[in-house]
């Protein structure tokens, strides 16, 4: 739904809540509103909304539906998984070693370095090619026996490159190392199976993929020792205490049942448009890089730098113009520091301030690219005539 | 649509520039509201009384209530270069500086007025009590706020016609009590933060503390001297005094003692009888001429000699390019090198400069 005269191209950072989704959402609010965990007819209802729902992302991503953790975000999922995680296999095997890419996400990122500071746990980062991809050579060779914990983003949130997780899941899986996953940009465009992708933990967030904001669920797979970080009641197999958000959760199913149903014509659709702003933008824009990988990348996302644009003053210029756009990394404080992930890429300040993230979705049309493609390289240039 | 050219609202959550952002809407501008992230010292963030986490989350507040777009810049480092740092200079070399005309022209209207421009606006404006008056021929002039006792016409005094044709004040035909009536009608929070004089990035401390925390070499103790030289005591630092000052000096001596000079070559602090406090003439140096060049005509001006001091009546004597010697026609007691003396012709501004010494 777009507003006025505005165009919304920032589907990474959050889409609106599809209309079939809500609609199966609305009783859960007023009719079917009781308590999962109370005896009476009414925590019967709403258990079985619950547990409907978690067998449809459990089939989904081809999982047990005990295997599922239902949480209010995919931030959540990440600490869970990572804290979680962490702190019971120190416990279990002694393992104060983590490993993960310098190309993750916040969540994942400053969950881990809390680890390092408050827990004493060790944490390495593993190398990234210019397009922020790991290499699965690369944890055969970081992997130590008294690694506690893997984590790999599987899209990149910033720069769109897919990581070849069913590689690095096999090479974990072999040396019995957890391994968990950020799916949260991915899993709204791709199927999820955690068995051919061989991840012990996968976070995904609602909000991503047509479903609601605050509710997201964790894999976590049957055996693996992980602590609860909200503790409270039994909820969630223990790992999650905290009345379950019945409507939410069902908002979450249905949204992932409509991915691998649509996922495929989604795509086919948004892939052109895609590439159609990657060549544009490369051909009219001078000293501009695509950041990212140009193939593996997701089917939505295009991502770049300019030389010497102020990336926070080409957004403002963008929502003047009534393009909601991104920088790769929402930040609206406008800090002028450049993100660890196009740091990471080798990208110097000059470049990674200059960053821009176009995210495509359900209500992008090639008219809405074209009136984008056909204000961007005028609004570099202005950015550019100011130093 | 209309044909009004876009504005930015300079906002900081307080009822003056959220006032002045409503009678723009009302006007018919399109407006877009920037607030600028100043630098704090480590640890101060929260005490910074331009840009705290709350006075941005009250300005967001105001643009929703009003519809306009908003935006946080940050613009630390350049204010560190910029202000901070000459403002710490300033008293390197003795002198008493006054930071926000630097932030104004520098940083204002400098940086946040080139942001403007990149948005496409034609305006810059803010919440002082100030007013632009267009004349013929495409001139502008900077005159005083209608409210005497809010004028703020004094921090713009460094401004070029350049700026100052470009900007907007739009409370500056207001007086404060209706402005603050404006700001119920518009529905606007009329809360306000404690006013003060103090710079926004003491963190509401004394200057003294901000000085000693960051540069130790501002701070030297050193003789406290009368004029023929006997020695009286020690001082804290010349950083510590200004001109004028009697309070603190903690000597001990029959007859009231003054901080008259500072002589930072030899790090004395020279003190006298009230007697020999005080001038009737100034030379004033670096001068901003409003209009571009100095006046035509005027000579007898009123003469400000920092933001809050009272109207002095003077006469200019024009010298080269950008100087111009001030005689008083009262002496007046409290002429502090570095501070900003500000002149005006009634309620015009004709243009500022730094106070350079105190004549003998």
């Amino acid at each position: 739904m777009e507003q006025n005269d505005k165009i919304y191209l920032d589907y990474a950072a959050t889409t609106p809540v599809d209309q079939r989704v809500l609609e199966a959402m609305l009783p859960y609010f007023t009719q079917i509103y009781g308590n999962p965990s109370s005896i009476h007819y009414y925590g019967q209802q709403a258990e079985n909304a619950l547990e409907n729902a978690r067998d449809m992302v459990a089939e989904l991503i081809n999982a047990n539906p005990e295997e599922i953790i239902f949480t209010s975000c995919g931030t959540e999922s990440d600490n869970l998984a990572l804290r979680g995680t962490a702190l019971a296999q120190r416990k279990k095997r002694n393992a104060n070693h983590l490993l993960i890419s310098p190309v993750e996400h916040h969540a994942v990122l400053h969950t881990v370095q809390q680890l390092a500071d408050q827990n004493n746990f060790e944490v390495e980062y593993l190398p990234v090619d210019k397009y922020g991809m790991i290499d699965p050579a690369d944890i055969e060779a970081y992997l130590r026996s008294e690694t506690a914990l893997v984590s790999i983003i599987y899209a990149n949130n910033e720069i769109g490159t897919i990581n070849p997780i069913a590689e690095i899941g096999a090479i974990c899986q072999k040396h019995g190392i957890p391994f968990h996953t950020d799916a949260v940009q991915a899993a709204a465009h791709f199927s999820m199976d955690v068995q051919r992708d061989g991840v012990d933990l996968m976070s995904i967030g609602a909000h991503k993929f047509y479903g609601p904001k605050g509710v997201g669920a964790l894999f976590v797979r049957r055996g693996l020792a992980i602590s609860p970080v909200q503790t409270g009641g039994k909820q969630e197999s223990g790992l999650r205490g905290g009345t379950q958000n019945v409507p939410y959760i069902v908002g979450l199913s249905e949204a992932l049942k409509f991915v691998k149903l649509e996922r495929e014509e989604r795509a086919q659709r948004l892939l052109p448009m895609r590439d159609k702003i990657i060549g544009t933008v490369l051909e009219e824009i001078p000293h501009t890089i695509l950041t990212g990988h140009p193939s593996q990348r997701l089917p939505n996302h295009a991502s770049f730098v300019f030389e010497g644009v102020d990336g926070n003053a080409l957004l403002m210029m963008l929502d003047v113009a009534g393009f909601a756009c991104s920088s790769g990394s929402a930040c609206k404080v406008g800090i002028p520091k450049p993100s660890e992930v196009l740091t990471a890429i080798g990208l110097s300040p000059n470049w990674a301030l200059g960053s821009l993230r176009i995210t495509l979705g359900k209500d992008t049309t090639a008219e809405k690219v074209e009136a984008f493609l056909e204000v961007l390289p005028k609004l570099v240039e202005r950015a550019r005539s100011l130093k | 649509m209309n044909n009004f050219p876009p504005v930015v609202v300079a906002m900081s959550g307080g009822v003056d520039s959220s006032v002045a952002a409503a009678l723009l809407v009302e006007q018919g501008y399109p407006v877009i509201g920037i607030m600028l992230r100043l630098w704090s010292e480590a640890g101060f963030e929260n005490e910074n009384r331009c840009c705290t986490p709350d006075a941005m989350a009250q300005a967001r507040k105001v643009a929703s209530l009003l519809g306009i777009p908003f935006y946080a810049i940050d613009s630390r480092d350049r204010f560190h270069q910029q202000v901070v740092e000459s403002f710490i200079e300033g008293y390197r070399q003795g002198l008493t500086p006054n930071p926000c005309l630097v932030c104004n022209s520098r940083i204002r209207w400098g940086f946040l007025m080139d942001q403007a421009r990149l948005l496409g606006a034609e305006y810059l404006a803010t919440g002082h009590y100030a007013r632009i008056r267009h004349l013929p021929g495409g001139k502008v002039e900077l005159l005083c706020g209608k409210d005497e006792l809010k004028d703020q016409a004094y921090v713009l005094s460094m401004l070029n016609q350049n700026q100052l044709a470009h900007s907007l004040f739009p409370i500056g035909e207001y007086k404060k009590l209706e402005v603050r009536e404006l700001a119920r009608r518009f529905g606007l929070p009329v809360a306000e933060r404690v006013e003060s004089q103090d710079l926004c990035f003491l963190a509401g401390q004394d200057y003294r503390q901000f000085l000693s925390r960051i540069d130790r070499d501002v701070v030297k103790p050193g003789p406290i001297v009368t004029r023929e030289g006997e020695v009286l005591g020690e001082h804290q630092g010349l950083a510590f005094y200004t001109i004028g000052q009697r309070k603190g000096i903690k000597i001990s001596h029959p007859r009231p003692l003054f901080v008259i000079s500072k002589n930072v070559q030899q790090n004395k602090l020279i003190v006298g009888l009230k007697e020999e406090l005080g001038s009737d003439q100034m030379d004033v140096i670096n001068v901003n001429w409003v209009m571009g060049a100095k006046p035509e005509n005027i000579k007898d001006v009123k003469v400000k000699i920092r933001y809050k001091a009272d109207f002095a009546w003077a006469t200019l004597e024009f010298g080269i390019v950008d100087q111009v010697h001030v005689r008083f026609e009262k002496l007046l007691r409290d002429i502090t090198p570095g501070q900003i003396a500000v002149f005006y012709n009634e309620d015009v501004v004709l243009g500022a400069g730094i106070i350079q010494t105190q004549p003998l």
